[in-house]
């Protein structure tokens, strides 16, 4: 963010004192340190992870967003860069990886897969878009996105936060943030919030 | 010695390092943000920093690169927007995900079907851009954009409305494709008309005769 | 250099009179083998025939006769054309005897016909699902199974011409997701199956060492979210302290039904999906799916297209070894410079795959009978910049950044050992083979395209090590870059297509198997056409799938931080490892 931004307006620096003092809202501060240092989890599906790691690399280069400190680990990322197709059989984990991280935290979904099944919607062991998991914030189309197409949907997610205001965020509110249910390996996947009415389906039949 | 490859390696990062400035050097400034230093930094004689600062540069994109495909449109005189495309499935039957659906049109006072699609839908979050609608389309009705910056809050999906664009924008991303279409159409018009007045000729000539 | 054998003058009824007949269906080719008679034919050509090498096994589920059918590809190392096989089994009773002990390169791929066919291979030590989970229900690659998103049997469907009306599939689907479950299920009752069988198929070991101390198992699992497994792979192993006794790998994480979707589409349509199967190298993919459906049609490619094939499928080698190069030593500790310096030349080559092709990974270029487009202006002279100018240049300086490395050498040099025999056992392909003293390759020992046409040497290597491994890789990138001087030089002025562009082609009924010699090895696609649009059978012999099938015996007796480097060195890409 340049400084004109950061600084609030609204307050009349003298000006002797200009240079040296700098006047901003806590959410501005707060916004701008978050922005500039979103980790993302060191995590590939398909296709698109390749074009990830070329966003990574020297050419795009996504550290001059703040963003190179790739963690393997979900407990130090906040950003979880869900590239390529989501499988029934991945399902449970990325959930599990989901959990795992700390809040805040976002989600993006690159490309056409994880935005919504893409072309493999159709088969049979394809979750249709990781939005039917977990809650993403940005979906870039594209199959897949070309490296600056994903920069611009990260840049994106930087607007997003860029609006968030410290009263409202969801992680300072009373009360304990729920987990998102993991979902079972059954003879299909298994979404738990669908247990009952599976179970009043097989009653009546 | 144990080590010597160790040593070599490195010098050839130091290598890599220090051509960076010697590039600076050289090319003073205007490596960064000019059209010949962003294709320099893509050519085969690129050396040291290779980063290309989008979204202050971006790349060119190559006249084939294909994202989401569009609609072209015809604009007329009065600026009516004249859709080329005449509703005949042929993108939808080719699309390998199926991610085009078409509604066709009724004449409302015939009630016959016309060319003109009522609504024309791609589910771009199933899109593959593997730009076969645009290959096999016999009207030049539905091309490859090159739009890519796209990202949004939501799912996308395109109707009509958002896929419509005009000829003259087409002209701007696909110069060449474009006007190698065009000379096709016009020599299909000639000879469309050629053999219109040919018949025409010959239909006067039966008249004469008889 | 490897000449080509002779045709085989070899008559399987005459030596098996009982249980072999020639299968003389129109369009087919090979023979018929009786179930019961399946290993000891297997036996016979292995010892006496010389077919050392089993490289596919497909099955086909032949609804309309009642019948399952395994269709075995075998060839010889030393080159020449292949000979095919066949077992068929009634659908209700699909019992085939394994060939495990014959040829141990079909383990994943008998299991990959239970999970996807349950054709029940009897003998296999450890018939387990591989793509699916344990707990699915039903093969889907059978006929008369259908997905929770079904529509129609073929495409195009009509709900989106001439309806149109446009609608999400899970708004018609029950519980507005991709699932369906049995009549009698009952989910509150329902218990996982877990991971039992997986555990349980790892060997143990001794419980009590030889001081009387009683030790314990140690399970370690490796993924499928970590950053060395290239993508959602996982490994399953047994340790004793730091060494492995017992390793499995564990793959289905981006099982995304390639073969069920590729048999709804048309021949066409499913051009663009083999992009996405080893989604670093689709030229290559374009190449084995033309050249089988090309050989189903029987018809030629253009001189100008052939060029411009082999072109496009040699750049696909460079960059993709250069971008394994990379990830390998990444893995190995380089932490990610080497693969910064790979990246940045594959960056330059994917620049010539956009231009060309119009994206940088998923090409989708090749059509039936030639091309989709002619290489536009100025792209000829940037693929000569590169092959004569900087590629040759950037890669002896890659060579020069690490293959000394004291480091790097103690690390690779002599471990995770592939033998040459054992290579060909498990179905090695590719610089897998190749790095343990086989120089086959295919375009070489059964030549395609126009391959025999130009200059080149087999790279090949003889330790069978990690190292050979990494370095063969420069190897064949020096090799692949010499086929394309040539290339460049010879390429003709010329059509690219033959006969008309057309979105649907006429394909005869029959069988055909096409098979490039890819980056990763030999990708093979098995085509069975019934003379419609879409195909009936569509299989696909992924490389990365089946060079996984040694990496269990190459793991036993390493500790476990070499796995990493094992894994690196084989080059997976798990769009075609899983489909």
């Amino acid at each position: 963010m340049e400084n004109k931004d950061l600084n609030s307006p609204g307050y009349e620096i003298p000006d002797d004192i200009k240079g040296s003092v700098s006047i901003t809202s806590i959410d501005r501060i707060y916004n701008w340190g978050r922005r500039s240092s979103i980790w993302p989890l060191m995590f590939g599906l398909a296709c698109c992870a390749i074009e990830m790691i070329c966003t990574a690399a020297s050419r795009y280069d996504f550290s001059r967003f703040g963003m190179e400190v790739m963690r393997p680990s979900p407990r130090q990322a906040d950003m979880m860069l869900v590239s390529g197709t989501v499988t029934k059989k991945m399902a449970p984990t990325i959930v599990r990886l989901y959990n795992q991280m700390p809040e805040p935290k976002y989600v993006v979904a690159m490309g056409a897969c994880a935005s919504g099944g893409g072309p493999f919607k159709e088969g049979y062991s394809v979750v249709s878009g990781v939005d039917k998991l977990i809650p993403v914030d940005v979906y870039i189309p594209g199959c897949p996105p070309t490296p600056q197409a994903l920069i611009n949907g990260l840049i994106k997610l930087q607007e997003l936060i860029d609006t968030q205001s410290i009263k409202k965020v969801r992680w300072y509110q009373k009360g304990e943030l729920a987990a998102v249910p993991i979902p079972i390996l059954g003879p299909d996947l298994i979404y738990q919030r669908d247990i009952p009415a599976i179970s009043d389906a097989k009653k009546e039949a | 010695m144990y080590g010597k490859g160790i040593l070599k390696g490195l010098g050839v990062t130091l290598k890599r390092f220090v051509n960076t400035y010697l590039e600076d050097i050289k090319w003073l400034g205007k490596r960064y943000y000019t059209a010949e230093g962003i294709a320099h930094r893509s050519s085969k004689n690129a050396n040291g920093i290779f980063t290309i600062q989008y979204p202050e540069e971006k790349l060119p994109v190559p006249e084939e690169f294909r994202y989401i495909p569009f609609l072209v449109f015809d604009e007329g005189e009065d600026g009516a927007e004249i859709i080329r495309c005449t509703s005949c499935g042929i993108c939808a039957k080719v699309c390998p995900p199926q991610c085009i659906w078409i509604v066709r049109s009724n004449d409302p006072k015939t009630g016959r079907p016309i060319p003109d699609p009522a609504e024309f839908v791609i589910d771009v979050d199933i899109c593959m851009n593997c730009g076969l609608c645009a290959e096999y389309c016999p009207f030049d009705a539905i091309k490859m954009d090159h739009d890519y910056e796209i990202a949004s809050y939501g799912r996308t999906v395109f109707d009509k409305e958002q896929l419509m664009k005009s000829a003259t924008y087409y002209d701007e991303i696909r110069p060449i494709n474009n006007s190698i279409e065009e000379a096709a159409r016009k020599a299909k018009e000639e000879a469309k008309a050629a053999m219109a007045a040919a018949r025409a000729e010959k239909a006067a000539k039966a008249a004469e005769e008889n | 250099m490897v000449t080509p054998a002779q045709a085989p003058t070899l008559d399987l009824v005459t030596r098996f009179p009982e249980g072999v007949v020639a299968d003389e269906r129109e369009g087919y080719e090979g023979y018929l083998v009786a179930a019961d008679k399946l290993v000891e034919v297997a036996t016979a050509l292995r010892d006496e025939f010389g077919f050392d090498y089993l490289s596919s096994v497909s099955g086909v589920d032949y609804i309309a006769e009642e019948m399952l059918e395994v269709v075995y590809h075998a060839y010889k190392t030393i080159g020449g054309p292949g000979l095919v096989f066949k077992v068929q089994v009634a659908r209700k009773k699909a019992e085939v005897p394994s060939l495990m002990d014959v040829y141990p390169g079909v383990d994943f791929q008998e299991r990959e016909a239970w999970d996807l066919m349950g054709i029940n291979f009897l003998g296999h030590p450890d018939l387990r699902r591989i793509l699916l989970w344990e707990g699915f229900e039903g093969h889907p690659l059978r006929k008369d199974w259908k997905e929770a998103y079904y529509e129609a049997d073929v495409k195009p469907f009509k709900s989106r011409w001439p309806e149109g009306n446009f609608f999400r599939s899970e708004e018609k689907a029950t519980y507005q997701a991709n699932v369906q479950y049995p009549d009698k299920f009952d989910p509150e009752k329902w218990v996982p199956e877990g991971e039992d069988a997986l555990y349980g198929a790892l060997a143990k070991y001794e419980d009590v060492d030889n001081t009387g101390l009683k030790t314990d198992h140690i399970t370690i699992n490796l993924g499928p979210q970590h950053p060395s497994t290239h993508g959602v792979f996982r490994i399953a192993t047994i340790l004793d302290g730091e060494t492995i006794v017992s390793l499995k790998p564990v793959m289905g994480y981006l099982h995304r039904n390639h073969e069920k979707i590729g048999e709804r589409n048309t021949y066409l349509q499913n051009m663009p999906f083999t992009d996405r199967l080893d989604y670093l190298s689709s030229m290559s993919n374009n190449f084995g799916y033309a050249l089988a459906v090309e050989k189903l049609m029987n018809i030629e490619v253009p001189e100008r297209a052939e060029y411009i094939r082999v072109i496009m499928a040699e750049m696909t080698r460079v960059q993709n070894h250069l971008f394994a190069i990379g990830m390998f030593l990444n893995d190995i500790g380089a932490f990610f410079t080497p693969s910064l310096y790979a990246i940045e030349e594959r960056e330059l080559v994917l620049d010539i795959f956009e231009i060309v092709s119009g994206s940088r990974m998923m090409c989708n270029y090749f059509r039936f009978g030639g091309l989709a487009r002619d290489l536009p202006a100025g792209s000829l002279e940037m693929i000569k910049g590169l092959a004569f100018e900087r590629l040759p240049r950037r890669v002896d300086e890659m060579d020069r950044f690490l293959s000394d490395n004291e480091i790097l050498r103690s690390r690779c040099v002599g471990q995770g050992v592939l033998s040459a025999e054992d290579a060909i056992k498990y179905a090695a392909a590719g610089p897998m083979l190749r790095a343990s003293g086989v120089p086959y390759d295919i375009r070489r020992a059964d030549p395609y395209s126009i391959y025999d046409r130009f200059d080149f040497d087999v790279a090949v290597r003889y330790n069978g090590d990690i190292y050979d491994r990494y370095i063969i890789r420069m190897d064949e990138i020096r090799q692949s870059l010499r086929i394309i001087q040539q290339a460049v030089e010879q390429i003709p002025e010329g059509p690219i297509q033959t006969g008309k562009p057309q979105y649907q082609v006429r394909v005869p009924a029959g069988e055909a198997y096409g098979r490039v010699e890819g980056p990763k090895g030999e990708l093979g696609f098995y085509v069975v056409s019934d003379g419609k649009p879409n195909p009936y059978r569509y299989h696909v012999r992924a490389p990365s799938f089946i060079n996984l099938t040694a990496f269990g015996p190459m793991c036993t007796g390493l500790k476990i931080a070499d796995v990493v480097a094992v894994l690196g060195s084989i080059d997976i890409v798990l769009g075609e490892t899983d489909r």
